[in-house]
Formats: structure tokens, C-alpha cells, sequence
């Protein structure tokens, strides 16, 4: 009953490949713009804001289906991609993770965000009168102040890419091996007879992953606190 | 080498406008609180700007509006040592020290921080973080740590306020060494006439945003 067979090692496998990569490849954006809506007053503010929300607050098949008008092969940015890099997105694994990182972003974002309008800028002021130009000031006080925020951001956008069904399967559909995710896996093995077996170990797996990922998060954001704090 | 200083900033309902020269080792920006000393030192470090005016250091002109001249903040080469001491908390003392140098990416002077850490009797503390120390003991490391990126001009912004007699009584005599060793002058903000005293020989009375007298200590007298 509890071994796995090779298709759900696959599924689950497929999943960590997907939320991992989507994670690492929203993180210098999202701490990019995090940055930006905490510390600067620019044209257009809230329209980015807005438009970083918008996964968070659109259906999930929305997301996707725009994701599938832009990024697939014959769309526009998908075409443009395919011809200049020969990259394909739609219905490939890579496309489930800028699905899945569209989605994780706001969390991040939004995360990071609060983290970093909670580092005082008067350190920022005096690593200035130290010598630091902006980006040296960045790197070695304001990040590792705000680390802490940004860390929990990074796991909470695992973890809805973890999850993510919606977007993904609208995207990148439900193909096994390539784009079948553990939630996509256990969507299909309930639609078929004889599959409550293995959907219920998918589902004991996804709960570790998800249980484990915020266990590491929290000990990796106490770390990171203690030392923001001069405690450790 | 000659600080001449003549600003112009609108801060919400406050005008200020300062004007003054110093060459001395030791001067002090002097009045009662809210007059907007720190604002003036604030614009000669680069923090804030002014609307109009100059600001230069010896030869150097780090702001003139006229010419369109604004010297950044880290590259005016001017230590500053501020009220709250603004220690970075995830580095430790020795790291806080040491970050001036590495952001002016220059070479370890072993004999010069060795002095300073002597001086300031820092070394029991430079494995330590700030989060722990006391507050007479941030104070001498935020000394340290602006000395330490040998600038040219040495800020500080009532760098006693925060700390009772005792250690008030404790850093003076710091800056007071600080002041005689020569080479470094000092601009020290306070609003504390037995502190400036101690510490300067020039006085820039300040008050309601204006600088209402230029001179030496007999200044100090009148002050309310």
C-alpha cells in the first residue's frame, strides 16, 4: 500500500523540479520589486502593485489561459522565444514552473516587501556616510536585515507552487512525466475507478513536503533573525 | 582646512538658513532642540539636501546648487557619528569596524586599528554584536567605526544624548584625546553647554533654524 509506483515517484519528483525552479527564478525579481515598492516613489506605483496581485486575486484558469495566449508557441512572447531561443513553454515542465512562479509571486512579493519597509533607513544612512553606494548598501545591510521576510516569502512561493493546479494545467495541461504534477497526479487518480490508493499517498506526500518546507522556513528564518538581531 | 557652509532647506514649517566658516579643530553647532543643527549636518554629510546654497570643505566644493554640484553621501569622505550610534546589528563590533575600508576598498592598517581599538578600549568587545552592548559601549564603537575610514571631517550628532551621567562622563575624555591628537577636525551638534566646553573651541549658535552668532565659547553663556 505505501510504496510508491514509478509513474507517482515521477509525480512527485516533477513537483520538486517545478517548485524549486519556479522559486529560484521569481526570487531576484520578486526581491527586486519588493525593494522598489518599499523604498521608492515612482510613476505607475500602484499599477505595479496591482499588476503583481493580480495572480493572487484572478482564478487560477484565468492566469492560465492568458499565460497560454502569450507564452504558448504560436502566441506572441512564445513565438518571439521559440525563434530567438529556441524555447518552448507550453505543455513542457518549464512552462508549469513560470506558471507556477506567476502564481508563488505575490506571496513573495508581498512578503519581502514588508521585510524591507521594516529595515531602518537610517542604517542605510550611515553605511552611506561609510562609503556604501546604493547597491553596496543593498548587499550588505539592507538584504541581510530583511533576509528573514524574504526567506518566508521564498517558502510560501514554494509552497503555492506546490500546489498549484489551475494555472498549471490550463498552461501546460496534465501530461504524465512532463508536466503531471502531485496535485495534477491526485486531480486524475480520482477521476478514474481503483485510483483512491495511490491519490492518498500522493496526498500523505504532499502533506510532508508542505509540513518539511515550513519546519526548514521557520528555522531558517530564526537564524536569519537572530542574526539581524545581533543575538547570535 | 576651512568648512564654509551656507545652506538654504524649507523642512515642513521650518525655513532653515545657515551660514558659517570654521577652520577650528573643534567646533560646535550649538542651540536648543528642534533649532536644526542636525538638518545642517545632515546637508554638509550628504543626507539631506539643500534647496540652495554651497557647502564646501577646503578646496573641495561638495554641494553647489548653482553649479549643480552634489557630492553623494559616500563619496564626501566624512565620518559621522550619530546620536543613536546606528551600529549595524547582523555584523559584529570587529565587522562594523572594519566596513568603511571595505567599502573605500583600502588595505588593512594594522597600526592604526590597533590604535583606535586602544583608544576607544574596544577590544573586549569585537567579537561581541551590538545588539548586546551597552550604551556608552555603542557609542565608542560607532567612533571607532567612523574614525576608522580616516575621513576628513568628523561629524557627531549629540552622540551623549542617549546616555546617562556616568557614561557621558565615560566618552569625553575619548573626544577630548580626539580633538588633540590634531589632523581630524570635529563638528559636534549638542545642546549642552558643559559638553561643548569640553570639546570645541568655536561655537555656530543656532536658533528657529537660523544661525544667530559665530564665535567662540563666551557664546555659550547667554544660551538659554
Amino acid at each position: 500500500m505505501w510504496t510508491l509506483t514509478p509513474e507517482e515517484w515521477t509525480a512527485v519528483h516533477l513537483s520538486l523540479r517545478i517548485s524549486l525552479v519556479a522559486t529560484l527564478a521569481a526570487l531576484p525579481f520578486g526581491i527586486a520589486i519588493a525593494w522598489l515598492l518599499a523604498r521608492k516613489q515612482f510613476w505607475g506605483k500602484s499599477l505595479l502593485d496591482a499588476l503583481v496581485h493580480l495572480p493572487l486575486v484572478l482564478p487560477p484558469v484565468v492566469t492560465g489561459y492568458l499565460l497560454l495566449i502569450s507564452f504558448g508557441r504560436r502566441a506572441p512572447v512564445g513565438s518571439f522565444l521559440y525563434e530567438t531561443m529556441g524555447i518552448v513553454l507550453s505543455f513542457r515542465w518549464t512552462g508549469a514552473a513560470l506558471a507556477c512562479a506567476v502564481m508563488g509571486f505575490p506571496l513573495l512579493v508581498r512578503a519581502a516587501r514588508v521585510s524591507f519597509e521594516s529595515v531602518d533607513p537610517r542604517l542605510e544612512q550611515a553605511a552611506a556616510t561609510l562609503g556604501a553606494n546604493r547597491l553596496w548598501t543593498f548587499a550588505t545591510v539592507t538584504l541581510p536585515l530583511a533576509l528573514p521576510g524574504v526567506i518566508a516569502g521564498a517558502v510560501l512561493c514554494f509552497a503555492k507552487a506546490l500546489g498549484e493546479f489551475g494555472a498549471t494545467i490550463t498552461f501546460v495541461s496534465n501530461i504524465p512525466g512532463e508536466t503531471q504534477t502531485i496535485s495534477a497526479a491526485i486531480y486524475t487518480y480520482t477521476q478514474v475507478p481503483g485510483g483512491e490508493g495511490p491519490a492518498l499517498r500522493l496526498v500523505v506526500i504532499a502533506i510532508v513536503i508542505a509540513i518539511g518546507a515550513l519546519v526548514a522556513s521557520e528555522w531558517m528564518a530564526r537564524r536569519a533573525g537572530n542574526r539581524a538581531y545581533g543575538l547570535e | 582646512m576651512m568648512l564654509a557652509v551656507d545652506v538654504e532647506k524649507r523642512l515642513g514649517a521650518v525655513e532653515i538658513a545657515a551660514r558659517f566658516e570654521t577652520g577650528a579643530r573643534g567646533t560646535a553647532l550649538f542651540g536648543p532642540s528642534g533649532a536644526g543643527k542636525s538638518s545642517v549636518i545632515n546637508m554638509i554629510a550628504g543626507l539631506v539636501r539643500p534647496d540652495r546654497g554651497r557647502i564646501a570643505l577646503g578646496e573641495e566644493v561638495l554641494f553647489d546648487s548653482a553649479a549643480r554640484i552634489d557630492v553623494p553621501a559616500h563619496r564626501r569622505n566624512i565620518g559621522y557619528v550619530f546620536q543613536e550610534g546606528r551600529l549595524f546589528p547582523h555584523l559584529t563590533v570587529s565587522q562594523n569596524l572594519r566596513f568603511g575600508r571595505w567599502m573605500h576598498g583600502v588595505g588593512r592598517d594594522a597600526e592604526m586599528e590597533a590604535r583606535i581599538v586602544e583608544m576607544l578600549n574596544l577590544g573586549a568587545l569585537l567579537p561581541r554584536r551590538p545588539g548586546r552592548l551597552s550604551g556608552g559601549e555603542r557609542q565608542r564603537v560607532a567612533i571607532g567605526r567612523a574614525l576608522l575610514m580616516r575621513p576628513r571631517l568628523l561629524l557627531l550628532d549629540e552622540p551623549l544624548a542617549s546616555l546617562d551621567a556616568g557614561r557621558k562622563a565615560e566618552i569625553l575624555p575619548y573626544l577630548e584625546r580626539l580633538r588633540d591628537d590634531g589632523g581630524l577636525p570635529l563638528v559636534y551638534v549638542s545642546h549642552q553647554p558643559d559638553e561643548v566646553r569640553r570639546i570645541a573651541t568655536a561655537v555656530v549658535r543656532m536658533e528657529a533654524g537660523r544661525v544667530v552668532a559665530v564665535g567662540g565659547l563666551d557664546l555659550l553663556g547667554t544660551a538659554a
